[in-house]
């Protein structure tokens, strides 16, 4: 009994170890990121564009307005598609199964899927192909927009297809018993109930775009001025971090747009949990 | 009449329109893998598919364009980010799953969660800071910090949120039962958590190790920022085998990020090779994750 207890005992300190040593290791990398780039950043460092120069002057005006409006031209890319995706696998496959639709469905099932699975390099070189290339739009914010819309595709399709699935039925049939069709029950009842869950979708794919590099490392192309329209290249912060620790070994620089990134992220999650409720410790 | 009639054609209407939305990523899909193939074809067709997988010669000047020293680059540094990350994230699934009190597990289960949220060009940046100069400190020939170690530290760190929480739901999913039942016949909890909960979640765990395994191969640019870029096959360079971990490498995303900018002609077709190559390999690998993910379900 005895030896059963104290084998217990030291499994279990094991993995309480574990469980501290992952949240050490992120306060140490949240940590050391804030505090060796908190210092670097005032005022200016926002409201400057970088000069360019090899020790990487400036601040990072330009970045914000270029990852901005990356963000948006993405989304807007994404979000038609994604949430028509989603709507259509929750609210209308149901009695689709063993007919050509059906079988249209589990094709479509998995195209999400692969599309979930594909590395983001693969979708660079897919948006340098086709539309910095082969349709000549260049290293622009389209042509990164429309690469960094499949990344973000499968993430909106499946947040959404949840939020839509814990909107209770009772309000679908309430709706179709007072004579609504399916589309309006859809349109005016399920989707605003699921509005919550679905900004989530919206809130986490936003964050993909901050985050991601590889993607528009090749269809951004790297100009570090400020865009003034769909076709100018340019560089999101997460580049700029790339660029000025690869090509300028600006560290300091670095580190504080990097600082700027991660307080970025940390308030995302936040609101993410605060949306969903989860801050609190509750499960799901 | 006729708005009755209207109701009904838009009705028609939006199911199509929903529809074909659905098939919007069966389209994407299909795109990538034309456009891809098709531009890695004059390299395929020119130096031959089994040439460019088996040969370890990569230089793009005098038309030498073997992907082998990329493809052990990518293996070796997955297989360290592994053999690193996931012990700990396997701990602390547990731990979160079983053994944390709630509120613990509650402030704990963020935190990992938030490294999922960090971009990769940070995990880069801080491995250039901090991990490369430690790794710098081992005494052996030719090593700068920048190599296989240093990207495998890297990426263990960003698979451990991955890893970790789905091994976690795969524990909590497993029946109240068996954990009652194992606990009704005097097993410890220890005890049950090995015999019982691990065995049952298995299938889970596994699909969680190979998703993670599927995003340490795909990731890109903190590998370029740590691995060091030489297109060479990873070698010890002591008569200590472990000093293979010190070698630089590249990986075949990096080969792809570094190169795309300028390459023309056969070159870009070669990236292309490898951007083929290294899909079809996570292919496989995430299908396999999801054949056991099905048969774990039950």
């Amino acid at each position: 009994m005895n030896r059963r207890k104290l084998s217990q005992n030291a499994a279990f300190s094991l993995f309480w170890a574990a469980g501290i040593m992952s949240v050490l290791i992120m306060a140490v990398v949240v940590g050391y990121v804030l505090v060796k780039g908190l210092p670097g950043i005032s005022f200016d460092f926002f409201t400057t564009s970088p000069r360019g120069g090899l020790s990487g002057e400036g601040g990072i005006y330009s970045t914000i307005v270029t990852t901005f409006y990356l963000v948006v031209v993405t989304l807007a890319f994404a979000i038609p598609p994604g949430v028509g995706a989603a709507v259509y696998f929750s609210e209308y496959s149901g009695s689709t199964v063993g007919s050509l639709t059906g079988k249209l469905v589990d094709l479509a099932r998995f195209g999400v899927d692969t599309l979930a699975g594909v590395p983001s390099i693969v979708f660079g070189l897919f948006g340098y192909a086709v539309f910095v290339t082969a349709m000549d739009l260049g290293f622009s914010i389209l042509s990164a927009s429309m690469a960094g819309a499949c990344l973000i595709i499968p993430v909106i399709i499946r947040t959404t297809e949840d939020a839509l699935k814990s909107v209770p039925s009772g309000y679908r049939e309430g709706s179709l018993a007072l004579g609504a069709n399916r589309w309006e029950t859809t349109w005016k009842v399920v989707l605003p109930a699921a509005f919550r869950g679905i900004s989530t979708g919206i809130l986490l794919s936003a964050g993909r775009i901050v985050s991601e590099t590889a993607i528009f490392f090749v269809t951004l192309g790297g100009s570090y001025r400020v865009p003034h329209s769909l076709m100018s290249g340019g560089r999101t912060m997460a580049l700029h971090v790339y660029y000025l620790a690869m090509e300028t070994r600006a560290f300091d620089r670095a580190m504080s747009t990097a600082a700027v990134l991660v307080g970025l992220v940390v308030v995302m999650n936040l609101g993410i949990n605060t949306i969903t409720g989860r801050i609190t410790g509750k499960q799901r | 009449m006729t708005f009755g009639t209207k109701r009904a054609g838009t009705q028609k209407i939006m199911r199509t329109v929903l529809l074909v939305s659905a098939l919007t990523s069966v389209l994407i899909v299909v795109l990538i893998f034309v456009f891809t193939v098709g531009r890695a074809a004059p390299a395929f067709h020119e130096i031959g598919i089994w040439k460019m997988v088996s040969d370890t010669t990569w230089r793009p000047g005098s038309g030498e364009f073997g992907i082998l020293a990329m493809i052990a680059g990518s293996g070796i540094v997955t297989l360290g980010a592994v053999l690193l990350g996931v012990p700990l994230a396997l701990g602390s699934a547990v731990f979160l799953a079983e053994i944390a009190p709630e509120w613990i597990a509650g402030a704990v289960r963020p935190s990992i969660e938030l490294l999922a949220g960090i971009p990769s060009v940070v995990y880069g940046l801080f491995g250039m800071a901090v991990i490369v100069p430690v790794v710098r400190t081992i005494p052996a020939p030719g090593n700068a910090g920048y190599g296989v170690l240093s990207a495998s530290v890297v990426l263990a760190v960003m698979i451990l949120p991955t890893v970790t929480s789905i091994s976690e739901l795969a524990i909590r999913s497993v029946p109240a039962e068996y954990r009652e039942g194992s606990l009704a016949l005097g097993a410890t909890k220890w005890e049950t958590v090995r015999r019982v909960l691990i065995p049952a979640a298995k299938p889970g765990i596994v699909s969680a190790v190979i998703l993670g395994l599927g995003r340490a191969l795909g990731e890109t640019v903190a590998m370029i920022m740590v691995i060091g870029n030489s297109a060479i096959l990873p070698a010890a360079s002591t008569g200590n085998p472990l000093s293979i971990f010190l070698s630089r490498a590249r990986t075949l995303t990096g080969n792809i990020a570094v190169e795309i900018s300028y390459a023309t002609g056969v070159h870009e077709s070669a990236l292309f090779a490898t951007g083929v190559v290294l899909f079809v390999l996570i292919m496989l690998i995430n299908s396999l994750a999801a054949l056991l993910l099905k048969k774990g379900v039950r």
